[in-house]
């Protein structure tokens, strides 16, 4: 499967390429879901997939509150509130669950067409917007904590401060 | 404060015999028989004189035939009926099917653009059309990807066909056309691309470019006189268009054009509202970001401004200003006055002067509103005509990167593009309405043609304090600036209403009912549930002696994305259990056009 990597974070590139392998099926089957590690900030399960944390006093990690307002400036337009879904786009709060996160990616990154006598479904190619994938992993870490049931709708209230790794991974992605 | 209407009688001029209108084309708007343009009329009534269905009779309703359009996406819009022909039209694909109601609406001929599917992820808000026009034995049709057609009424076979913009730059299109003269005025989508709206005249010969005027940018873009093109009243000066702006911003300003024209043939100046600035992060754009959220009255032959009015300057909550402007004619202190009144987004209604522009009314249609106190009208005051901003509702005065809590109203304002109907029978305007607010948190983006431009997260909730619904279908009093009577709703109202001499109102609801209320007393006289959520325009005809009334459904548009799933309120704390209805338990993706009468 080619994907287009030009606009990816270095850290996911190199997540990416490791991904092509048979391991990689098996990793999708594998908890998607508990974080296993901790590298400044960003939580990883057990195969190095991004995923959240929500402490037991309900403090959540940074990505996850980040994911919250990216999603909702960049996929809320046609997925409507929280990955809940509208009348034509899926849920993504489900697909983050359901979809292995690789083919996640490459749905963002490269879009996806659905055109047929009974629908017209086409989701964009983001992979050229910096807006999105910047941010990336924490729509996705954000999605995973809403499908996964741990945390409800609205709007996530505490969470961990931007460690200077993640504010730095940013500057670099935009350019800034 | 308050200014009130003094009238001592009331006159609707739906659209008067001028020797420059395009006179066939008046006579069939003229007959309440035909339905020849998406607003009813020039003036943007949605009123029809006919009575056969009545408050009386209404109750005894059926559903007398149905077709469907064969595309599941949001319908907006209505049908045309020009004689025996009723023309239909769908979402994108932007499918037109011309149907014979002589012979039980078989299907004459159907045009079905090829368009590249590209064009749908950037068309924000649900692939929705608002419809075709006619003239000059012509259907006209904007489509998705901004193709202009004509095509012969007769046959469906294209006339002429030209491009307006490019969905590269993510340049769409939603809207009908306006047929005025000899010539189409079209507008433009995309204002949460970064695209800088315009409106453009077309020759309706043969499509040629006439004359183009855009939102913002140099007067010779906006085709503004900076000595003869006024705001309430004064001269503008030389490039309001540009030193309202910082930089270059102006480029990719938004101010789309998205919604609903009309037209006064005696003065000869089509009327209609821009959007949103670009983008919705209001720390990006300093200035008053002219001529953005601004009520335009233009030449129909020359698209020269003849005034403008802004209502809200730099916007901070996406209080887009294209709703309709409805004409009307009333006595203001023993004058006669041409009137435009304008239900905008931002919760106030607006009554102006439609020929010098002079603002009349500014108050507010939902109790709700809270981001400003006013609307000032003293014309010494430096603010004069401006909103006084509530600094604890100011996105910019709390900042980027900053949750701005309980804005009322939400984006989606407190009315949207579905159409309000007047009736000079009860001298009443039907307003469909969203009754829901928002918390608001603006961030920095960054610009690339054809992505999205947003830079704001939203959460939305029905207004707290109310009865918990997300709407209101209105009786609203323009006299005194009061609502008579409120209708409250599940949902937000989304369909366009239809007020008729028989004493009878019609709207749609998000669930799919049809219904219809007396006009004086808003009392429940019919219902019916259609096949899917109702977000299009309900109109009426006659046809073989009886009169037909018909509306589209297809659950979709703004509403079909944000009430799907159903809305909580954030400032109930996490785990909030239940939030509001989900639209998504009430209905399903459909397109079907149901068409009532009374029966045999």
């Amino acid at each position: 499967m080619t994907r287009r990597l030009s606009a990816l974070p270095t850290s996911l590139a190199a997540l990416a390429l490791f991904a092509s392998s048979a391991t990689a099926q098996d990793a999708a089957k594998a908890d998607n879901i508990t974080a296993a590690s901790n590298e400044n900030g960003r939580y990883y399960t057990a195969d190095g997939v991004p995923t959240f944390n929500i402490a037991p006093d309900g403090t959540m990690d940074w990505m996850t509150y980040s994911g919250f307002r990216r999603y909702h400036s960049e996929c809320h337009v046609c997925h409507g509130p929280e990955g809940e879904g509208s009348s034509y786009a899926p849920a993504l709060k489900n697909s983050a669950i359901d979809m292995d996160y690789y083919d996640f990616v490459d749905v963002v990154t490269n879009g996806r067409k659905k055109v047929s006598a009974s629908q017209n479904s086409v989701m964009p190619s983001f992979g050229q917007n910096a807006n999105v994938m910047c941010y990336l992993d924490d729509i996705y870490t954000y999605l995973k904590a809403r499908g996964s049931g741990a945390l409800p709708r609205g709007r996530p209230g505490k969470k961990e401060p931007k460690s200077d790794a993640i504010r730095q991974a940013e500057a670099d992605c935009l350019g800034n | 404060m308050k200014r009130l209407l003094t009238l001592l009688a009331v006159l609707t001029i739906g659209g008067s015999q001028v020797a420059f209108a395009n006179p066939d084309l008046q006579k069939i708007i003229d007959d309440p028989n035909q339905w020849a343009i998406q607003t009813g009329d020039y003036a943007n009534q949605r009123y029809s004189k006919l009575d056969q269905i009545n408050k009386g009779n209404v109750g005894k309703m059926q559903v007398a035939w149905t077709f469907s359009t064969g595309v599941l996406r949001g319908h907006e819009g209505s049908p045309l009926v020009i004689g025996d022909m009723m023309y239909v039209h769908s979402p994108f694909p932007n499918t037109v099917f011309a149907l014979d109601l002589s012979k039980e609406g078989q299907i004459v001929w159907k045009y079905e653009p090829k368009q590249d599917a590209d064009v749908i992820p950037v068309m924000c808000c649900d692939t929705v059309n608002r419809g075709v026009a006619y003239a000059d034995g012509k259907i006209f049709l904007h489509q998705a990807d901004t193709t202009v057609v004509a095509l012969d009424a007769k046959t469906g076979k294209v006339v002429w066909s030209v491009k307006n913009g490019d969905p590269k730059k993510g340049e769409t299109n939603t809207a009908t056309v306006l047929p005025v003269k000899d010539k189409i005025i079209v507008g433009i989508s995309g204002g949460e691309f970064g695209v800088r709206g315009s409106v453009t005249a077309y020759a309706m010969a043969d499509g040629k470019l006439l004359w183009r005027g855009y939102s913002m940018g140099p007067d010779s873009d906006t085709l503004i006189d900076p000595e003869k093109t006024t705001h309430l009243g004064k001269p503008v000066g030389a490039d309001s268009g540009l030193n309202t702006w910082e930089g270059d911003q102006w480029k990719i300003g938004g101010g789309t054009t998205w919604g609903w024209y009309s037209y006064d043939a005696e003065e000869n100046l089509i009327y209609y509202g821009s959007g949103n600035p670009s983008t919705w992060n209001p720390s990006q754009r300093p200035g008053d970001n002219r001529w953005s959220m601004t009520i335009f009255a233009r030449d129909a032959d020359t698209g020269v401004a003849k005034w403008v009015y802004q209502m809200t300057p730099h916007d901070e909550w996406d209080y887009d200003g294209i709703n309709e402007m409805i004409l009307t004619e009333q006595d203001m202190d023993g004058k006669a006055r041409k009137l435009l009144t304008h239900f905008d987004r931002n919760g106030f209604g607006y009554t102006l002067d439609r020929v010098s522009g002079e603002l009349l009314v500014a108050e507010k249609y939902d109790p709700a509103v809270n981001w400003a106190t006013e609307v000032v009208m003293d014309p010494k005051s430096d603010q004069y005509g401006r909103p006084q901003v509530v600094a604890q509702y100011s996105t910019e005065q709390n900042g980027e990167d900053v949750n701005s809590t309980g804005i009322c109203p939400a984006a989606l304002g407190t009315k949207d593009q579905q159409p309000a109907a007047y009736s000079p029978k009860t001298q009443l305007f039907y307003v469909p309405t969203n009754h829901v607010c928002m918390d608001y948190e603006p961030f920095r983006v960054s610009y690339t043609a054809g992505q999205p431009y947003v830079g704001a997260t939203l959460s939305m909730y029905p207004a707290p304090g109310s009865h918990g619904g997300m709407g209101n279908f209105i009786a609203w009093d323009g006299k005194e600036g009061k609502i008579k009577w409120s209708l409250p709703e599940k949902f937000s109202v989304w369909s366009g209403a239809l007020a008729t001499a028989g004493d009878v109102v019609f709207y749609g609801t998000l669930e799919g009912y049809l219904k219809a209320v007396d006009s004086e007393t808003g009392k429940e006289l019919y219902r019916f549930k259609t096949p899917s959520g109702i977000i299009g325009n309900v109109m009426t005809y006659t046809h073989g002696g009886k009169q037909y009334v018909a509306v589209l459904s297809g659950v979709g548009g703004w509403a079909g994305i944000g009430l799907a799933a159903g809305l909580t309120n954030p400032n109930e704390g996490l785990g909030a259990v239940g939030g509001y209805a989900a639209l998504s338990d009430y209905t399903a993706l459909g397109g079907t056009l149901t068409v009532f009468s009374l029966p045999n």
